[in-house]
């Protein structure tokens, strides 16, 4: 029967845990963690100041600029792809959503955690005192805060199918999937905002971010480019799941694969188009082409150039030739490219009038509980799909999408 | 006034109230300007006079309770390094080598008219006094530091070594001592009087008024006057500003200013966003219907036609079969006859035969 | 006088505080009116 299929692959997974535990990847990430416990315990006791190299001129680092900003880019997948399939009628990437949303909501509870350690008062945040006990509404923080927290809840409501089904609760599991569209458009209304937002944040400071990427268009660019992060992660992650899952994957989501991730190539390449299109829009608006000659100017290039069109080539070569390694490599560069922008808005080209000798430069301290957040989000992504019903579809609820 | 009566009349002229009672001016016009709290207070620092004394460092430790730093306030060797505000001091004093010799800065929190670190603050926790003071409030601080982000002066800092209550750190115009009529403390001990504290519109007047008596000396600009929508503490040089390390690039757009626009979209999307989404996915469910009765017609259409080509065959088969059956009758009967036929030569034959 | 808002600042906070309330409005009103406006439908 199709309860016992669940089951035997619920104890295969245990099963191969058990005989091989000590596989490298478990060292490694057993480790890290370890040392991502011990950082943590100094980081409440002691401070900021002992753990990272944040100054009074840079007080945003490393927890911002990666956790936070690179973080909600990363996790777009959740509502690119239920956008995808539930509004824009795409049912062939069905089979993608629900490790899309798994993702996303992985990754957004990772970036509150990593909040908790950055802000000065966790406490504070805890509390919701922007919210309760003051609400500073002309602050772009704001929206996004609200906005990070209401789509948290939208993301926990969106999955908690998939825990609800692994637990056999039917009548609650009924209300939630009734909820699927309601919490789609809510999700990219909320991402929509967020995601541009967090560009936004940066408006304030004109006097401090290169002019290269500091745009009155930066919201736009900050949007635009999440699509791109998200279209790239579920093509990224799928093929990693595919690797490391594939006892885990049931038929459809095997069979929709390659249509999906063909699909994606195209609808990334696309976006890029127009990305890169608007990039080169916010040069001219901004009148900053004499900039490009300089250092930060040629950095820029690198980016838009090396991040921006080229994936956006390897994606149109990969769809029309269905060449999935050029998709695959497309996807890296892009994600690379996402990365690097926001760090280049956040960190690198911050405070680009001041001598590098006085630019931040993370502590390895920092670095550690930044890799200590990824591989806690990678153990709990691995947690839930080698035992609940992500990859594939729970034999008691298969016709009821 | 900050606000001239003239103009302010002009705003009421504007929507058509004319009358002379106006309280309310937040929504008089759609081209409304702030001009800041009327007769709020400013600090002007004449940068000709200052000599680096560092008593108004010395005087605001004191005042505010500030840790004692290493080195005593008399050494004025410090002065060489660039500093700048920070958790242990709401002010420090650099020294600049400029075209015209060495010159002394004094800097602390500007208190501007339109505070960024209150635009961007998402606790609300700065406020603009009335006194011109912008002030923080450090029980409602989350500690995310975008004020710090945002402040073009770069003067709030915070306590990163406090692990458990770390808070803002910033100048408050010493906004205690200005409640009970008292003069902030570094102007209170200025021996050079290189900083006067008085109503921010006075204070201009006195700088045109000194730019005006030695322009050759003065540079003809009052920074802060304008800069980022304006600021209550402000300075007069000799020097370009730009050589005792003032921005000068920072543009005279008030700080909320900035990020209107990008607010302004926040309530188009949520309002737009849903209707354009529901209209998607009305349209994705409509097409998809319509796909699903175009289906159900075509089957129908080619079940019907099977049908009709069914029946036509069976039809065709039955007329065939009929036509054969009438052509098999016909052949049978004229088989019959012919056997008839046969039989009765046959029997006449026997007979004949058996006649004959 | 205490209506007078003298800082931009004070006047954004005050427009901004009442767009989130509209806004918060609007999101559940939408969903409400949605119901509503489709609620009369056979179940096509």
């Amino acid at each position: 029967m199709s309860e016992q299929d669940g089951v035997a692959t619920q104890e295969n997974g245990a099963m191969d845990e058990k005989n091989v535990f000590f596989t490298p990847f478990n060292v490694i990430a057993g480790g890290i963690v370890i040392v991502g416990l011990l950082l943590t315990i100094l980081r409440f006791t002691k401070g900021l100041g002992t753990v990272t190299n944040l100054s009074n001129t840079q007080p945003w680092g490393l927890w911002i600029g990666f956790d936070l900003m690179c973080g909600v880019a990363l996790a777009a997948g959740g509502y690119t792809t239920s956008a995808a399939c539930y509004l824009f009628g795409m049912k062939q990437y069905h089979s993608a959503v629900r490790p899309a949303i798994l993702t996303g909501f992985l990754g957004y509870a990772t970036v509150l955690v990593s909040l908790l350690y950055d802000v000065g008062r966790p406490d504070r945040l805890i509390m919701a005192y922007p919210f309760i006990v003051q609400q500073g509404t002309t602050s772009l923080l704001f929206e996004v805060g609200l906005c990070v927290m209401l789509y948290l809840l939208v993301l926990f409501l969106e999955f908690s199918p998939i825990p609800l089904e692994w637990l056999g609760l039917r009548k609650a599991r009924t209300i939630a999937v009734k909820l699927t569209i309601m919490l789609t458009i809510f999700g990219v209304v909320l991402s929509t905002l967020h995601q541009s937002s967090l560009g936004a944040l940066f408006l304030i400071a004109p006097s401090k971010v290169h002019p290269l990427w500091y745009s009155p268009y930066i919201a736009v660019f900050f949007f635009v480019s999440s699509i791109i992060a998200g279209l790239s992660m579920v093509i990224f992650e799928s093929s990693l799941s595919h690797r490391a899952f594939h006892s885990n994957m049931g038929k459809p989501y095997l069979e929709a694969h390659d249509p999906l991730v063909f699909g994606y190539a195209k609808a990334a390449a696309l976006v890029l188009f127009g990305y890169f299109i608007i990039k080169l829009m916010g040069v001219a608006a901004g009148n900053h082409w004499t900039l490009l000659g300089t250092p930060y100017g040629i950095w820029f290039l690198v980016e838009v150039f090396g991040f921006v069109a080229l994936p956006c080539l390897l994606f149109t070569i990969g769809f029309r030739d269905k060449n999935p390694g050029f998709i695959k490599s497309a996807a890296i560069l892009s994600i690379i490219g996402i990365v690097l922008n926001r760090l280049n808005v956040s960190i690198i080209t911050f405070n680009w009038q001041k001598p590098l000798s006085e630019k931040y430069i993370p502590s390895w301290m920092e670095v550690m509980l930044s890799i200590f957040m990824v591989t806690c989000l990678v153990l709990v992504f691995r947690f839930i799909v080698t035992r609940m019903p992500v990859f594939y579809d729970h034999p008691d609820f298969t016709n009821n999408h | 006034m900050a606000i001239t009566r003239r103009k302010f009349l002009g705003w009421l002229g504007a929507v058509g109230v004319g009358t002379t009672s106006g309280k309310k001016n937040a929504h008089a016009s759609a081209g409304k300007e702030f001009a800041g709290y009327p007769d709020s207070l400013g600090v002007l620092h004449d940068e000709t006079r200052c000599v680096g004394c560092r008593s108004c460092e010395d005087a605001c430790h004191r005042i505010n309770n500030l840790p004692e730093p290493e080195k005593p306030f008399k050494d004025t060797s410090i002065l060489n390094d660039k500093r700048r505000p920070d958790e242990d001091s709401y002010t420090v004093v650099n020294k600049y080598e400029t075209s015209k010799g060495v010159r002394f800065r004094k800097i602390q929190c500007n208190h501007c008219l339109e505070p960024a670190c209150a635009s961007v603050c998402f606790v609300t926790a700065f406020s603009k006094q009335p006194s011109g003071a912008v002030t923080y409030d450090p029980s409602v601080c989350v500690g995310c530091r975008y004020c710090m982000i945002a402040c073009p002066f770069e003067v709030p800092a915070y306590q990163y070594n406090d692990a458990f209550t770390p808070e803002v750190v910033k100048c408050t115009m010493c906004a205690p001592r200005l409640e009970k009529g008292e003069l902030p403390g570094c102007v209170e001990v200025c021996p050079k009087e290189a900083l006067t504290f008085g109503k921010r519109n006075d204070l201009i007047k006195i700088a045109r008024q000194r730019i005006s008596k030695d322009p050759d000396h003065y540079v003809d600009h009052i920074y802060g006057e304008k800069e980022m929508g304006g600021t209550s503490w402000m300075y007069v040089s000799d020097v370009p500003f730009e050589e005792t390390g003032m921005r000068e690039d920072l543009g005279n757009t008030p700080a909320p200013k900035l990020t209107s626009g990008a607010l302004h979209v926040v309530p188009m999307v949520v309002a737009l966003w849903p209707v354009f989404l529901t209209g998607m996915y009305g349209m994705t469910k409509r097409r998809e219907k319509i796909a699903a009765v175009e289906k159900a017609h075509a089957v129908a259409k080619a079940v019907q036609e099977a049908e009709t080509k069914a029946a036509d065959q069976l039809l065709h088969a039955m007329e065939t079969a009929k036509i054969q059956q009438e052509n098999a009758l016909i052949i049978a009967q004229a088989e019959k006859e012919k056997a008839v036929k046969a039989a009765l030569t046959k029997t006449d034959t026997p007979k004949s035969e058996e006649d004959s | 006088m205490e209506n007078m808002m003298y800082t931009l600042q004070d006047y954004m906070l005050h427009t901004e505080n009442t767009l989130y309330i509209i806004m918060g409005m609007s999101l559940i009103g939408m969903v409400w009116f949605w119901f509503f406006l489709t609620g009369n439908q056979e179940d096509e």
